[in-house]
C-alpha cells in the first residue's frame, strides 16, 4: 500500500474566546485511505473540518492538506480537494446537466473538459433520461450520488464528505458506499463524517472526537478489541458517555 | 385504539406521497414509522395532526376524527415536527410559557410530565432558543410538545442528524413518557431504532411494506443470510456481485451480507470462488437478519 500522507495534522487547535473547540488534535491520513471522522454533536468535528478545507484559520498548531499549508495556501487546498455535505449539495432549480457544468466551471475546468466529464458522469450514473430535469425533482438518493460525483469533477486528491448519507434509504446508502470504495480504490482519499455507526465499520481507520480532543484513533477492528465490545456503536457509547 | 388510519392517500400534483395506507396504534403503544426521506412519513404526520387533508380515507386520533373534530384533536395531541419549530428569538422559558399559554395551561400545572427533560435544559432557561445546541433544541421542542399533557405524541424524525449518544438518551426519554401512558408515534430513518419500538411499520414510496413487532418482522426473511469477510472489502463486493449465484450483496459493517440463489447452497463453493478471485482471510458464516435486511429485501 502507498504510504504517502495527504493529510498531516499536528496539535491543531481552534479557540473561540475562552472556549477551546478543537484541542491540539494530531493525526495523519494516507493516500487512498477511507478515514472516518466521528464524534458527538458539538465535539468539534465541523470546526476541525473547516480548518482542514481552508475556510477557517487555526488558533495554533500545524496542518498540511494535499501538500499545502492551511495558513499560507488555503486557496491551493480548495483547488485540490472535493467537498460534499448533506446540507449543501446541488442547485435544485438547475438541471442535472446545468449543475455539472456550473460546478465544473467553479472548479476551473476547460469547456472541453467539462463536456467530457459531464458525458462520463451521466453515463456512469445512468442519468441519460433525467439529465435535463431539474435536480429538485429527483429523489434524495440520486441527488447524493450526483453530488458526490460532482465533488470529484476536478479529480481532487482528497474528498471531504460531511454526513453524506443522512436520511437516504438503506439500499441507496450502500450503493453510495460502493462509490466511495471505488473512489478510494482509485487513489482518492476519503475523509468522512457520519452518525451511522455501521458506516464507521466501512472505514479503514476511524477517529473519535470528544470535547475537542481525539480520544481514539485506529482501525474499527482494533478499536473494538481495545474497548472489548462487539460494535463501533458500543465503542462510541463507551467513549462519548464518559 | 389510539390511532386508527384507514385507506389514507395523498398526492401532490402527480406525485403520490401516500398510497392507501392503513394501520392502528393501541393506547400506550410506542409505534415506529421506519423509512427513508421521501417515504411519506411527514405527510402522514401532517394528516394525523390535522394540518393537511387527505385525498381519500379517514383517520381517528384519540377517539376524534381528523376532519370533523380537528379543533379538539389539536388539544389532545402533541406534535414535534422534523424541522426545529420554536421561536428562535424567545428564550427557553419564554417558548415553554408561550406554548403553555396557547393551550390554556401553565408550566406548573403539567410540570410533572416534563420535569425529567426540562431539568436538563433549565440551566439555560434565559438563553434564546436559536442559540441552543442541537441536543438542547430537541429537548426544548419535546417539552413544548408535551406541555398541554397530550394523549398522543407525534414525533417526526426527532433523532435525525443526532449522534448515537444523544439518540440513546432521547429513546430513554420516550420510554419514560410511554410509561406515563402517552401513545407515541415516532418516525426515524435509523433502522437500529426500530428495535426499540413496540411495533413498527416499514414504509417506502408512500406504501407500507410491513407492520409487525420488531422481533417478529425479522423472522420472515426468506433466505439464509451469511456474513462474508475478506482482506479487501472493495474487491470482495466486486467479486460477490459478479458471482453468478448471488441473490443479494450488501455491505454491512465489517462484513458483507450475502444470500445465494440456490436452495442447496454450500458455502464451500463460494469459498473456492473467492479464493480464485485472489481474496485472502476469507470468512463465511451464517448470521441472523436485522430489520435493515428485511427492509432491503422488501424494497428490492
Amino acid at each position: 500500500m502507498d504510504t504517502e500522507n495527504v493529510i498531516i495534522v499536528e496539535k491543531l487547535t481552534k479557540m473561540f474566546g475562552d472556549f477551546t473547540a478543537v484541542n491540539a488534535i494530531t493525526f495523519k491520513v494516507k493516500k487512498g485511505e477511507i478515514f472516518g471522522f466521528l464524534g458527538a454533536n458539538g465535539a468539534g468535528k465541523t470546526t476541525a473540518m473547516k480548518m482542514l478545507i481552508g475556510i477557517s484559520n487555526p488558533t495554533s498548531g500545524e496542518a498540511n492538506v494535499a501538500g499545502f499549508d492551511v495558513y499560507t495556501d488555503p486557496e491551493d487546498i480548495k483547488k485540490n480537494i472535493g467537498y460534499m455535505s448533506q446540507k449543501f449539495a446541488l442547485y435544485n432549480d438547475l438541471t442535472v446537466k446545468e449543475n455539472i457544468t456550473f460546478f465544473g466551471g467553479i472548479y476551473g475546468l476547460s469547456r472541453t473538459k467539462i463536456k467530457e466529464k459531464r458525458k462520463k458522469l451521466i453515463n456512469d450514473l445512468g442519468l441519460q433520461e433525467v439529465s435535463n430535469q431539474l435536480v429538485g425533482s429527483l429523489p434524495l438518493g440520486w441527488k447524493q450520488k450526483i453530488s458526490f460525483s460532482v465533488s470529484l469533477l476536478h479529480e481532487p486528491k482528497i474528498v471531504f464528505l460531511d454526513e453524506p448519507t443522512g436520511g437516504v434509504d438503506p439500499i441507496t446508502r450502500r450503493q453510495f458506499w460502493e462509490m466511495i470504495y471505488q473512489t478510494a480504490n482509485n487513489g482518492t482519499t476519503i475523509f468522512v463524517t457520519t452518525h451511522y455507526m455501521d458506516e464507521a465499520e466501512y472505514c479503514d481507520r476511524v477517529s473519535i472526537m470528544v470535547d475537542g480532543k481525539i480520544e481514539a484513533l485506529d482501525t474499527p477492528k482494533n478499536l473494538k478489541k481495545q474497548f472489548n465490545v462487539e460494535s463501533m456503536n458500543d465503542v462510541f457509547l463507551k467513549l462519548a458517555r464518559e | 385504539m389510539s390511532i386508527s388510519v384507514k385507506h389514507i392517500s395523498k398526492s401532490y400534483d402527480n406525485l403520490k406521497a401516500i398510497d392507501d395506507i392503513s394501520f392502528e396504534v393501541k393506547e400506550g403503544e410506542l409505534f415506529g414509522l421506519i423509512g427513508p426521506d421521501g417515504a411519506g412519513k411527514t405527510t402522514l404526520f401532517r394528516i394525523l395532526t390535522t394540518l393537511l387533508i387527505a385525498d381519500n380515507g379517514n383517520a381517528i386520533v384519540a377517539d376524534l376524527d381528523v376532519l370533523k373534530d380537528y379543533k379538539s384533536i389539536r388539544h389532545s395531541v402533541g406534535y414535534m415536527p422534523g424541522r426545529f419549530s420554536l421561536y428562535q428569538d424567545l428564550t427557553v422559558e419564554e417558548n415553554l410559557s408561550f406554548f403553555a399559554a396557547i393551550f390554556g395551561t401553565t408550566i406548573e400545572e403539567n410540570y410533572d410530565l416534563i420535569k425529567d427533560i426540562y431539568i436538563q435544559i433549565e440551566p439555560f432557561k434565559d438563553r434564546r432558543a436559536g442559540k441552543l445546541s442541537g441536543g438542547m433544541k430537541q429537548k426544548l421542542a419535546l417539552c413544548c410538545a408535551l406541555i398541554h399533557k397530550p394523549k398522543v405524541l407525534f414525533l417526526d424524525e426527532p433523532t435525525t442528524g443526532v449522534d448515537p449518544v444523544s439518540r440513546k438518551e432521547f429513546w430513554e426519554m420516550l420510554k419514560r413518557l410511554q410509561h406515563k401512558g402517552i401513545t407515541i408515534l415516532v418516525s426515524t430513518p435509523y433502522m437500529d431504532e426500530a428495535a426499540l419500538c413496540d411495533k413498527i411499520a416499514l414504509i417506502q414510496d408512500g406504501n407500507i411494506l410491513k407492520i409487525d413487532e420488531p422481533k417478529e418482522i425479522v423472522k420472515d426473511f426468506p433466505k439464509m443470510l451469511f456474513n462474508v469477510g475478506a482482506n479487501n472489502m472493495y474487491q470482495l463486493i466486486k467479486s460477490l456481485k459478479n458471482y453468478k449465484h448471488q441473490y443479494s450483496v450488501y455491505p454491512f459493517g465489517e462484513f458483507v451480507h450475502y444470500t445465494d440463489n440456490r436452495h442447496n447452497f454450500n458455502p464451500e463453493d463460494l469459498h473456492h470462488y473467492l479464493e480464485a478471485e485472489k481474496l485472502t482471510n476469507i470468512i463465511i458464516e451464517k448470521t441472523n437478519p436485522s430489520i435493515e435486511d428485511i427492509f432491503m429485501e422488501l424494497a428490492k
